[in-house]
């Protein structure tokens, strides 16, 4: 089952044609990802690593099936992308690409979400299920199938995590990094009844950061899901107003403080990790008290 | 990127909006030169980023030039301390314009409700004062509407947002129009914010923005040429803005411990652990995914270019990125630096153990862990 993708998904690749493109559609082949098409206008008819490209996401479709697509398409194109893939009836978005204008982005997320249309992102790691399909850039050697659902704004800190998790026996089912922007396709509260629902899900670890409002937004969900949520937050010691990073992790006048998330999350019975290494430990128990 | 008062106001002025006469001065004497043309009171404002600049003393009345240059030659040059800005900030320019008579004072400002992610348009009676305070205070004197993302701000939105707000009736009509045009300033720059706060009423009757504030999505700055020159004077400490020529995520906290790290949210990690281990980090660097010899080495420039810093720690997860490529590119950077502060590396990932084995037989100390690391650099540094 897990969530949103298996090994029966079949991925395009918009942008395929590009260095990160054609670089990551290996390391998806690799991983066992059914890449069925790539899209770059101007050059249908090509192939690249044996995968057909195709001028539009409408002939892919047609032509191949896909369902799901995965976008590397340099920020000023990305939102004609996403909605190029939207409008061509792909159920699943997944846009990589850092550094779109927030207000293009709120045009485009309105567009999405009233289509009914999954993205996933900006700005954002991609997604796996572990030993079934990787959509995005995250590393494969580190996951292993298992019970354990991931959802974070964070790439590399996701890796770390889910290191930590599988080395201490804890697999994965399915990790899905939604971004560091401040307007994201999908959020924690739009991602958490997924895995709440997933047979293949028996915990959660949720992984926040400074800035905005989603985990305080979460908190109020994750109140009346059935299975357990364990909390992250980076950024606990970073000052008021200075953008760390990601575009979205900044903590504006009275909102985005690492502490009100703690303080929502822990006043939703989710047990909050002071520090990564205590996450897996945290996974433990709550597995071991639902059963 | 937060812009000017002055840079502010010429934006808002191109889109329609209605500001005080007046003009920039880098030096005391452009500042009486500006006085003698306007003629009568004049106002002179630091032209700063932090609020609160009214209350620290940065914005002063002069009733001749003569008056107006000597507040110009207190403020140029010196650092203004605010409540947002405890360790101050210095001040390159002042802003002299008209002094105005007030007779209302309103707020009018827009940004983005991340929450709903939409843009929320505020408006409050309740003028010249900050925001946040209003709304912790008084947040029932705010008034806020919601853009629909391809509608954009309606005239009956801003019309309803200014007569529930309890704007004098008569004011309304032009208060209008300036939140239109504020909304337009906002959309065709790109604003994360835009704040006409106060927007005011003179005494003879003419609405003005009397103060302005512009932020902008520093994603969106491929599309904005025109604010290249902005660029430049939005940078306020030295070593940021050197960081950010060079293309390197670099922010300075003010500790003695240089960090590096790749990715936001690991470096983020990094330094609570570091804060956790009871060491100060220095800084906040994200070197990003696939890290090379030369960004290393421009990395560890930028973090050694603070007199502060008494050793950095390298905390790298090798993904797609290989630990072996990191380790070579740290000792690449050392060795054409000639570092003299300890320094720590934590290699975890894809070929970690290749890297650390390149590390042996150096000065480097290494680590396998981040709580091992943060524990070695703090100790180290001590």
């Amino acid at each position: 089952m897990a969530v949103l993708i298996d090994r029966n998904t079949r991925v395009l690749v918009q942008g395929i044609t590009g260095r990160e493109g054609e670089f990551h559609t290996r390391q998806m082949l690799d991983y066992g990802t059914q890449i069925v098409a790539g899209v770059t206008p101007g050059k249908g008819g090509q192939e690249v690593l044996g995968v057909p490209v195709f001028d539009t996401v409408k002939q892919a479709v047609a032509a191949t099936g896909a369902d799901a697509s995965v976008i590397f398409v340099p920020a000023p194109f990305a939102p004609d992308a996403v909605l190029e893939a939207a409008d061509a009836g792909i159920r699943l978005i997944v846009c990589i690409t850092e550094g779109i204008p927030v207000q293009d982005m709120v045009k485009t997320v309105a567009l999405v979400r009233q289509k009914g249309v999954r993205l996933i992102g900006p700005n954002c790691p991609g997604m796996m299920t572990a030993g079934q399909c990787k959509i995005g850039i995250m590393p494969g050697n580190i996951f292993a199938p298992g019970p354990v659902g991931l959802v974070s704004r964070s790439g590399t800190l996701t890796y770390e995590i889910v290191d930590l998790l599988t080395k201490a026996g804890l697999g994965q089912s399915t990790c899905i990094g939604i971004g560091g922007d401040p307007v994201l396709g999908s959020t924690f509260v739009d991602l958490l009844p997924l895995f709440d629902e997933d047979p293949d899900t028996r915990a959660v670890v949720l992984v926040g950061e400074i800035g905005g409002s989603d985990e305080e937004i979460a908190a109020e969900y994750i109140r009346t899901m059935r299975k357990p949520v364990i909390g992250f937050i980076s950024g606990r010691t970073a000052p008021p107003g200075k953008r760390m990073g990601h575009a979205g992790a900044i903590i504006s006048g009275r909102t985005g403080t690492p502490q009100a998330k703690v303080d929502a999350l822990r006043s939703a019975g989710v047990p909050v990790a002071d520090a990564l290494y205590e996450i897996p430990e945290l996974v433990k128990q709550a597995l071991a008290n639902r059963t | 990127m937060k812009i000017h008062e002055y840079q502010a106001k010429e934006v808002l002025a191109r889109y329609g909006v209605a500001v005080p006469r007046g003009r920039v001065a880098s030096t005391p004497e452009e500042a009486r030169v500006i006085a003698q043309e306007l003629g009568g009171r004049v106002v002179v404002k630091a032209q700063v980023h932090a609020g609160g600049r009214g209350k620290a003393g940065g914005i002063r009345l002069a009733d001749t030039p003569e008056q107006a240059e000597q507040h110009a030659r207190a403020l140029i040059g010196s650092r203004l301390v605010t409540p947002q800005a405890p360790q101050g900030v210095p001040v390159h320019k002042v802003l002299v314009e008209e002094a105005l008579s007030i007779a209302q004072e309103y707020y009018l400002g827009i940004t983005l409700d991340r929450a709903k992610q939409r843009d929320v348009v505020m408006v409050s009676a309740m003028g010249g004062m900050d925001i946040e305070q209003v709304a912790e205070e008084h947040p029932d004197a705010i008034v806020k509407v919601w853009v629909e993302p391809w509608q954009g701000l309606m005239p009956y939105q801003a019309r309803q947002a200014l007569y529930d707000a309890g704007i004098a009736r008569e004011a309304v009509s032009t208060a209008t129009r300036f939140l239109l045009a504020l909304y337009k300033a906002y959309v065709g720059s790109d604003a994360s914010l835009a704040e006409i706060n106060p927007f005011v009423l003179t005494t003879d009757g003419h609405p003005l923005a009397a103060d302005a504030k512009l932020n902008i999505d520093d994603n969106a700055l491929f599309r904005h040429p025109e604010f290249g020159e902005y660029k430049e004077e939005s940078e306020e400490d030295p070593i940021e803005a050197e960081a950010h020529r060079r293309g390197i995520q670099y922010v300075r906290l003010g500790g003695d411990i240089g960090i590096i790290g790749n990715g936001a949210g690991l470096v983020m990690s990094t330094l609570d652990e570091v804060s956790r281990a009871g060491g100060k980090p220095a800084n906040f660097l994200d070197i990003g995914g696939g890290a090379k010899a030369d960004l290393v080495r421009n990395a560890l420039e930028i973090v050694l270019m603070d007199p502060n810093v008494k050793g950095v720690l390298f905390n790298v997860f090798g993904g797609i990125t290989r630990g072996d490529e990191v380790a070579k590119g740290i000792l690449e950077g050392i060795r054409s630096l000639q570092v003299k502060v300890p320094i720590v590396i934590r290699l975890a990932g894809t070929r970690a153990e290749e890297g650390l084995a390149l590390l042996q037989g150096t000065e480097l100390i290494p680590a396998v862990t981040m709580q091992e690391a943060a524990r070695k650099i703090v100790e180290v540094t001590r």
